[in-house]
């Protein structure tokens, strides 16, 4: 079968093993915009940026504070989560209530302050980010080739996907969440504070974008553009699953990237734009996205 | 919906028209005189550009849709115009034709796509819809890729208009800018532009009453892209070049700071700011370097949080008055 495609087993499992790595920072990535979403009503266009702060955040924790790669999984998405928190108090809050179009030119605002002030003390090049050293090297799966570290990514990244969903669907905590995205009004008179909830949200969902960029930042480099590159596409991913459900945008996550990986085989010249044209797809079946509610 | 509109308040004297005249008059008249004064192709840049955000500001600020990848239309046009100058030999205004023809077909596909959602789902569709014609110009052989397309030829117009001479040029672009200026003023003037201003307020109501929004959108959409083309396309032909600056998704960004600092939903909001804009590119970029990154940033923040209305908007509504 493969002789007949005239491509190696080899290739192809190289390529869906990329496709799954990008695919599990698409799909850390629309979940916390997923998750903003519901909770806030906003569209987060800071998120390719704050994904770019937790890789610096790894780095610098391993070059200034001498903090290895697994103190900066845990610390960095709590730094630029609490980033993320004072963000949402003191510039976000403002704007409850107006059009959401303002946050989202709000937040398109901060992502180009927070870009252009990296890449003024960075540059564009990229810097280096050792990967840990209980990671390296590769295993014989006996059709291919597996390093570690990829493995390692796409299984820890399906795992926190996966605990979000536990934690947001099937949890005392996670009904609260849901039950103050429907009326927040009403969860406020049961004595919740929602709005120290909402600031939470969005520190959660830059959490996870932080999180992905510490996980990017060994396979990729730590680089000021690496966020304006990947958030276009984490937006049609987000356009194709719809923002109504979290277990929607881990899957369209994944499989888009599966699906970018193995376009990258057969037909490479489309391997950039193969998520876009899917979205248009989508757009013309079903407009409110393969998982969607219509509003 | 039923947040409040980004756009200024309708003054008392929104429909008479009267001041929207004078600073007509005021603003042809200072264009007339202004390369006399001020280096030509500046003006020229900066009037391409504000036609561009005229555009946008039709679809923003009088349809309520924020496109977020306007600049697939700009790039779109001015790399048809240049190639139809340059290698077909077109007459310059046959080649903006062509340009304008391009991005209004673009238009026609990408907005019967994007109208299918609505609010920041259409800012999110137009922006990967952007991204693939980026990477479809930075691939297809006619643009060659990174270095673009070189030495357009400026050409006669119409067979005895000289536009290499720099002053006609000028006069041109100048013309052009007018041109597409008056459409949008007419458009938003009609009674078009007034069901797109109802379907803006309460598009459920206006549905209820007999209009089909989606037509009223596409219309919209397709014309603002069409006149985005031409701004395109008129830029390629007075720069001689056609890059992908003008794809990038950072003119698209550009473009929505320029509407909302100069004042969404407002006529003039987005000349002035494409002329505050394309002024700290051209004097102040080689200072700033990347800074103007940082600074347009705070630009959209400062706007947003502390004047949304924008500079014309606040003028506006300082005096009352409707510009």
């Amino acid at each position: 079968m493969f002789a007949l495609l005239g491509i190696s087993p080899q290739q192809l499992f190289q390529q869906l093993l990329v496709g799954l790595i990008n695919g599990s920072f698409y799909a850390l990535l629309s979940l916390g915009l997923s998750v903003i979403f519901g909770m806030l009503n906003i569209v987060n266009f800071a998120h390719g940026a704050l994904y770019m702060m937790g890789a610096f955040a790894a780095y610098f924790l391993l070059n200034l504070l001498g903090l290895n790669y697994w103190f900066a999984l845990v610390l960095a998405p709590l730094i630029v989560g609490a980033f993320g928190a004072l963000l949402e108090r003191v510039l976000l809050r403002r704007l409850a209530g107006l059009d959401p179009l303002y946050s989202l030119l709000l937040t398109f605002g901060l992502a180009l302050v927070i870009q252009g002030l990296f890449q003024n003390f960075f540059g564009s090049s990229g810097l280096p980010y050792a990967m840990p050293s209980q990671l390296t090297g590769a295993t014989n799966l006996g059709f291919m080739f597996l390093p570690i570290y990829r493995g390692w990514v796409v299984v820890f990244s399906a795992v926190v996907c996966f605990s979000t969903w536990f934690l947001i669907e099937k949890t005392r905590l996670g009904a609260y969440l849901r039950a103050a995205t429907e009326n927040p009004t009403l969860v406020r008179a049961f004595g919740i504070n929602v709005p120290r909830m909402i600031t939470l949200t969005y520190a959660f969902g830059i959490g996870l974008a932080a999180l992905a960029g510490v996980l990017a930042a060994p396979i990729y480099q730590v680089r000021p553009a690496m966020g304006a590159d990947i958030i276009s596409v984490v937006f049609a991913v987000v356009v194709i699953g719809g923002m109504g459900s979290i277990l929607g945008s881990i899957v369209t996550g994944f499989a888009l990237g599966i699906i970018e990986g193995l376009t990258k085989v057969f037909y490479p010249e489309a391997s950039n734009t193969v998520v876009f044209v899917i979205m248009a797809f989508v757009l013309l079946i079903r407009p409110a996205g393969l998982f969607g509610r219509t509003a | 919906m039923s947040e409040p509109s980004p756009t200024a308040p309708i003054s008392p004297h929104a429909h008479s028209g009267r001041d929207e005249k004078v600073a007509f008059v005021i603003m042809t008249a200072l264009l007339l005189v202004a390369p006399f004064v001020i280096y030509p192709f500046f003006l020229m840049q900066a009037l391409c550009i504000a036609l561009f955000a005229c555009a946008f500001n039709l679809l923003v600020g009088y349809v309520g849709l924020l496109s977020f990848g306007h600049a697939m239309f700009l790039g779109l046009a001015s790399y048809v115009s240049a190639h139809a100058a340059k290698v077909w030999g077109l007459d310059p205004a046959l080649a903006i034709l062509a340009g304008v023809a391009s991005s209004a077909l673009l238009g026609i596909v990408t907005g019967a796509l994007a109208i299918r959602r609505q609010g920041i789902y259409f800012a999110m569709i137009t922006l990967a819809l952007s991204q693939m014609i980026y990477f479809f110009c930075l691939e297809a052989p006619f643009t060659h890729g990174e270095d673009g397309i070189q030495s357009v030829p400026q050409g006669m117009l119409l067979h005895f208009i000289d536009l290499s001479n720099q002053t006609i040029l000028y006069y041109f672009v100048l013309a052009v800018f007018l041109f597409g200026f008056l459409v949008i003023y007419r458009t938003i003037n009609s009674p078009f532009g007034d069901i797109l201003k109802a379907i803006r307020e309460n598009e459920p109501r206006a549905v209820s009453l007999g209009y089909r929004a989606d037509q009223y959108k596409l219309a919209a959409f397709v014309l603002s892209a069409a006149l985005a083309g031409l701004a395109g396309a008129t830029k390629a032909i007075f720069a001689q070049n056609a890059s992908l600056t003008d794809v990038q998704f950072s003119m698209s960004g550009e473009v929505v700071l320029m509407t909302l600092l100069g004042g969404m939903g407002t006529i003039y909001g987005p000349v002035v700011g494409a002329f505050i804009v394309v002024a700290m590119q051209q004097y102040l970029g080689q200072y700033l370097g990347e800074w103007v990154t940082v600074i347009q940033g705070s630009i959209f923040v400062v706007c947003v949080l502390l004047f949304r209305r924008g500079i014309v908007g606040e003028i506006a509504g300082f005096f009352k008055r409707s510009l």
